[in-house]
């Protein structure tokens, strides 16, 4: 079919080689790094990484994680329950906003998080007095940060779905709003829900911008300071971090296509 | 879609639907109070902090109009921070997009593999989420104890670190950056190569063309708005980005994103105060000329993909 456009195999495959094998070399000296002991090879680090005697210098690695967890799940919970009922209602009632609704959550992109991050300094200032200085108000910044990437993803799935008739449809037998949000259309556009969920898990999980400048402690920070001291620590939570990153993104790649076979019966 | 187009189900539902009471409700109040939690909360996060972190570049410490921290962006220290940032930026954007075209070109023809699936996830953590953790990866392979570093020296006798540990300073970031930007541009430069339409090759060949004529009169023209619009998107990319530089250069302040860190943690630096509001503002300023470049070379690109 791409008789012509595609490049001769052997091209394919020898760009396909070198550009793979140059991208594999930082992630091979990582596995190598953390393997690294006084002479030749062993799981040291590893091992050490998780024994108790050593739980007061990685403390703040754990603490770090989980606080990046509870930053996730309050992340997400924005994505779900603001910006996809947001997304509908535009849909539904408001054709006419659609597109300075998608300029506005694409913005995110375009302003830089350091930027962003000397104008978040004294509203949080202000939120710390009100809420306290909890972990989970950080998610209000990374709601914002992760904008951009649920959007295209929930977008996607809307696109693929006709939102319009299935609401008027439900309405028209009775349903109330809830109902229509949460029973007809939440399973319907539960690929790019889910997708958009995992890639605000990844942004959210590898954030170290926002955090460090207001000085609240997330995995990446924690990944910082640790990093001074033992870095054979860091490079093993970097690799395992990469790792998991990774394979968040091929299961929304996975689930991203699946949806597109059930469209076109 | 095209069947069930989106004004026939009220256009057919308002003669025979005898339901009129709800007729009255649906305009006014309802609708248009949904939309006020996320208008509220992206004014707050968003559009607040970006106009307090312009704003607070014209004000000093005492809430007094000044001009003197945007004026300090005349300063040859933060001019040559902008410069630094500049090519870096430069530098990485054209080599990251030669070689993620160069990648995008063997993808072509495998929009379905198990392949492609595989290069778009890692693309995306590398170009999205590597920030501090890419500084680890680059420690661990050119650091002082990297495993390249040690190769070329037990190997070749070649001591990279000869003229000092330069990977701590602003030349160190270029491999790490070059790094996040060849994925990056395999996810952006990608749509427009798929966009590539087989039949023109057809075409081309049918008509007696040859492989290297079809890209040279056809592939590159069609796919070179796309090019710049990526690599304009990159130098952005680098420009803001600020995670693995601050993580590697822990000392110093090279490039801007790492000036506005300094300025932050230390409101003195320079004798003036909100320095960081004029950094922020030079900031703004960089990435909207790029971004406007960058909307008018993707409207002409966009032309060739339908």
């Amino acid at each position: 079919m791409n008789r012509g456009l595609a490049p001769h195999p052997a091209v394919r495959w020898v760009i396909g080689i070198v550009v793979v094998g140059l991208f594999a070399i930082p992630i091979v000296s990582m596995a190598e790094y953390t393997l690294r002991d006084v002479d030749g090879y062993s799981l040291a680090h590893w091992a050490s990484l998780f024994d108790p005697a050593n739980a007061a210098k990685y403390r703040p690695i754990w603490i770090g994680l989980g606080n990046s967890v509870v930053l996730a799940i309050v992340t997400v919970a924005i994505v779900l329950f603001l910006l996809a009922p947001t997304m509908v209602l535009v849909t539904l009632r408001f054709p006419a906003l659609q597109r300075p609704f998608e300029f506005l959550v694409l913005l995110p992109i375009t302003i830089p998080a350091i930027v962003l991050v000397v104008g978040l300094a004294p509203i949080y200032l202000v939120i710390g007095r009100t809420f306290g200085t909890g972990i989970w108000t950080l998610a209000f910044a990374y709601g914002i940060t992760v904008l951009p990437f649920a959007y295209r993803s929930i977008q996607a799935s809307m696109e693929a779905t006709d939102v319009r008739t299935l609401a008027e449809a439900a309405r028209s037998l009775g349903a109330g709003w809830p109902t229509v949000l949460l029973r007809v259309l939440a399973p319907n556009l539960r690929p790019g829900l889910i997708a958009a969920s995992l890639i605000s898990l990844a942004v959210v999980l590898g954030e170290y911008t926002i955090a460090s400048l207001l000085n609240r402690q997330n995995l990446q920070t924690a990944l910082v300071v640790v990093g001074k001291q033992d870095p054979y620590a860091s490079v093993i939570l970097s690799l395992l971090a990469l790792v998991f990153a990774f394979v968040l993104l091929l299961v929304i790649g996975r689930a991203a296509r699946r949806p597109m076979k059930k469209v076109r019966p | 879609m095209t069947v069930a187009a989106p004004a026939a189900p009220v256009a057919v539902a308002e003669p025979v639907s005898p339901a009129p009471p709800r007729r009255p409700v649906r305009p006014g109040t309802s609708p248009v109070l949904g939309l006020v939690p996320f208008a509220a909360y992206v004014l707050l996060f968003l559009a607040l902090p970006t106009v307090l972190a312009v704003a607070s570049g014209f004000f000093d410490g005492d809430g007094a109009f000044t001009l003197a921290n945007v004026a300090a962006l005349g300063d040859p220290v933060i001019v040559a921070t902008f410069a630094n940032s500049a090519w870096l930026s430069v530098l990485t954007a054209v080599v990251g997009a030669l070689i993620g075209a160069l990648a995008c070109y063997a993808l072509v023809g495998l929009e379905h593999g198990r392949a492609r699936s595989l290069v778009d996830a890692a693309s995306g953590v590398l170009a999205q989420f590597g920030g501090v953790m890419l500084a680890f990866a680059f420690i661990a392979t050119i650091g002082i104890q990297g495993l390249v570093t040690v190769w070329l020296r037990d190997t070749f006798g070649i001591d990279i670190f000869a003229e000092g540990a330069w990977i701590y300073g602003l030349p160190g970031l270029v491999l790490p950056y070059i790094y996040f930007q060849v994925p990056l541009m395999i996810i952006t430069f990608m749509p427009a190569m798929s966009a590539l339409k087989p039949q023109w090759a057809e075409a081309n060949l049918t008509l007696g063309g040859t492989r290297t004529g079809f890209w040279l009169h056809v592939g590159v023209p069609v796919l070179a708005p796309s090019f710049f619009a990526s690599l304009l998107l990159l130098f952005a990319n680098a420009f803001s980005s600020y995670a693995t530089a601050a993580a590697l250069a822990s000392q110093g302040s090279q490039i801007v994103p790492l000036q506005i860190r300094t300025a932050l943690t230390s409101e003195t630096m320079l004798g003036r105060e909100n320095l960081a509001g004029a950094l922020a503002l030079g900031m703004i300023l960089v990435m909207t000329v790029t971004m406007w470049a960058y909307s008018l070379v993707q409207r002409r690109a966009a032309r060739w993909q339908r």
